[in-house]
């Protein structure tokens, strides 16, 4: 029922085929509890299409072999293929470099990255941190345990009631003692979208680096880092429809020059003795160890699919289904949205009357749907708004709106089950 | 029945939304706080024990009505209790929530949790009480949580 899609004026050219586009996730296609499933938990890792699943597979059947390590030719294979998914993710944010393209697990381990390595070059005692109500736990940890093992100081820019960041109060945060700012681009509990290049500008104004968690970000919009001119941007490649255990640090040149490496290992060294050692050229001097190659050239795939599709229909679609969703779900008796910024990722977090979300998911899930309930690695956002838990449903472009339609179906059972 | 009904059975909704024995015994000689961070949920627990008899005991708390009708029923169910059976009883439900528990009908009405087998996240919701208790009884300093 893509009624919306099809009424709109726009030419095919610029419409999105959703049901050849689930065709090429092979996953959709399958009951959950005797319903076909509807996986509306996006956010927490988006499904991958077959040309992921395929490369990966012909990865460990024709080519795979160690990286920039052996005269052989399938190690030159191995690492041509490894490359060339840097440079797919270079032309993907818009990095100026691919020394600037670091492959790392993910974004938690690119956050960790920072919170050490530039923690070591830049960050003392009594300097501060800034980050937001809005971060997940991966943004709010590092910097803990980095503020508790130098003694320096958090400082958390607060959110108001429709979810978006106090801009004002993030601007009197800033002072002489601020080191860095690490900010989520997209909120993964709520959907708020931050005006993160005005931020990055107010900021640079008062000469403090700025670190974008851009995981909730990179699916849905086109990122270009120059344009946003942030000194880190992170984000994991399974939530992008890459393989799990694969994300990219992506920092400015200068600053991964002066940063002392995270890791310690083959790969990142120049030339060792038992006296000193010295270290690679970038990126490889924070790339330690035999990395993620199956998982670099799946997320290359990933990115190619996504591109083949475009951000502008990407982008648009998404919007529709979140627009389409937001009215319908606020139709349903008893049920409040938390968070309704003006510009919001596809992402929607609600409770239903005093249901508990986890009750909700599990009827919801009988019903073949997938959702997320629980706090959304985001404790303090949660307890800000006074909540344990929310259910929270995140869209793809691969998701419709009759799949929405059955999520009120759903909803409306669990009203009439629990209500 | 479906399985989703056999879990959400009136008893467990209406035990979910009216708790039995909700609130703080006065002269607690027991005390637990129980924790799962995953869900969220939380139990306070307070009991009265003398001459090893339960003969009081109340909890405060919120989470799901799993969680909530389990904690309600235990409450219900011990009273009255000798301490030397606690430790039976917590093996009885928990073969009943795990799926291993032959004679369900001899737990009387906590059989009525037997539907939470089928659905493997829930089991700790339903847990988080009983492992409060043992918590309580054991003196623990520590918070319980069933993650």
């Amino acid at each position: 029922m893509n009624t919306i899609v099809a009424d709109t004026s726009e030419s095919n050219q610029t419409q999105l085929d959703v049901e050849s586009i689930r065709a090429d996730f092979p996953l959709l296609d399958q009951k959950i509890h005797g319903h076909s499933l509807i996986y509306f938990d996006n956010a927490a890792t988006t499904q991958k299409p077959n040309s992921v699943i395929q490369i990966e597979k012909d990865f460990y059947e024709k080519i795979n072999a160690n990286v920039h390590r052996g005269v052989h030719t399938l190690s030159d294979y191995a690492t041509n293929a490894y490359e060339n998914a840097r440079e797919k993710v270079r032309d993907f944010i818009n990095a100026n470099s691919l020394r600037e393209i670091v492959f790392l697990k993910g974004s938690t381990e690119a956050i960790n990255l920072v919170a050490s390595s530039f923690g070591q070059l830049r960050i003392s005692k009594d300097d501060e941190i800034i980050i937001s109500y809005l971060e997940h736990h991966a943004n709010i940890i590092p910097w803990q345990l980095l503020c508790d093992r130098i003694g320096a100081r958090l400082k958390v820019i607060p959110v108001f009631d429709n979810g978006e960041l106090d801009l004002q109060a993030y601007e009197s945060l800033i002072n002489n003692r601020t080191k860095l700012i690490a900010l989520t681009h997209v909120s993964n509990a709520i959907g708020t979208v931050n005006p993160v290049k005005e931020m990055i500008n107010t900021a640079h104004c008062s000469g403090v680096p700025v670190l974008i968690d851009g995981s909730q970000a990179v699916p849905h919009e086109k990122i270009d880092v120059q344009e946003l001119d942030c000194e880190f941007y992170v984000f994991s490649g399974h939530k992008l429809y890459g393989p799990t255990g694969i994300g990219i640090l992506y920092a400015k040149e200068s600053l991964l020059n002066e940063m002392p490496p995270y890791q310690g290992g083959g790969e990142m060294i120049r030339v060792v003795t038992f006296a000193q050692s010295t270290y690679n050229d970038l990126p490889y001097k924070f790339e330690a160890g035999t990395p993620n190659i199956a998982g670099a050239v799946g997320l290359g795939a990933a990115i190619d699919y996504i591109t083949a599709i475009g951000f502008s229909r990407i982008t648009r679609y998404e919007q529709q289904l979140l627009d389409y969703a937001t009215k319908k779900l606020l139709s349903v008796e008893g049920l409040k949205i938390i968070g309704q910024a003006k510009n919001k990722a596809p992402v929607i977090s609600f409770v239903l009357e005093d249901i508990h979300p986890h009750d909700i998911g599990t009827i919801l899930d009988h019903h073949g749907i997938a959702v997320r309930a629980g706090h959304h690695c985001a404790m303090p956002l949660m307890e800000r708004f006074g909540l344990s838990a929310t259910v929270r449903v995140s869209f793809a472009f691969y998701n419709t709106f009759s799949e929405v339609d059955r999520l009120i179906e759903g909803l409306n059972e669990v009203r009439r089950m629990l209500g | 029945m479906s399985a989703l009904r056999e879990l959400y059975q009136q008893v467990i909704i209406d035990h979910g939304r009216h708790p039995r024995n909700h609130g703080i015994v006065e002269n607690a000689t027991h005390s637990h706080h129980g924790y799962n961070p995953l869900c969220g949920d939380k139990l306070n627990l307070t009991i009265n024990i003398q001459d090893e008899i339960i003969q009081d005991v109340k909890f405060i708390g919120s989470g799901c009505a799993i969680s909530i009708a389990s904690a309600s029923l235990m409450t219900e169910i011990l009273r009255g209790k000798k301490i030397d059976h606690v430790h039976e009883l917590f093996q009885q439900v928990h073969q009943l929530l795990t799926g291993h528990c032959e004679n369900p009908e001899q737990l009387g009405k906590l059989s009525v949790l037997s539907g939470v087998a089928e659905f493997p996240a829930r089991v700790k919701c339903a847990t988080l009480s009983w492992h409060t208790l043992n918590a309580a009884l054991a003196q623990s300093d520590s918070p319980v949580s069933t993650e």
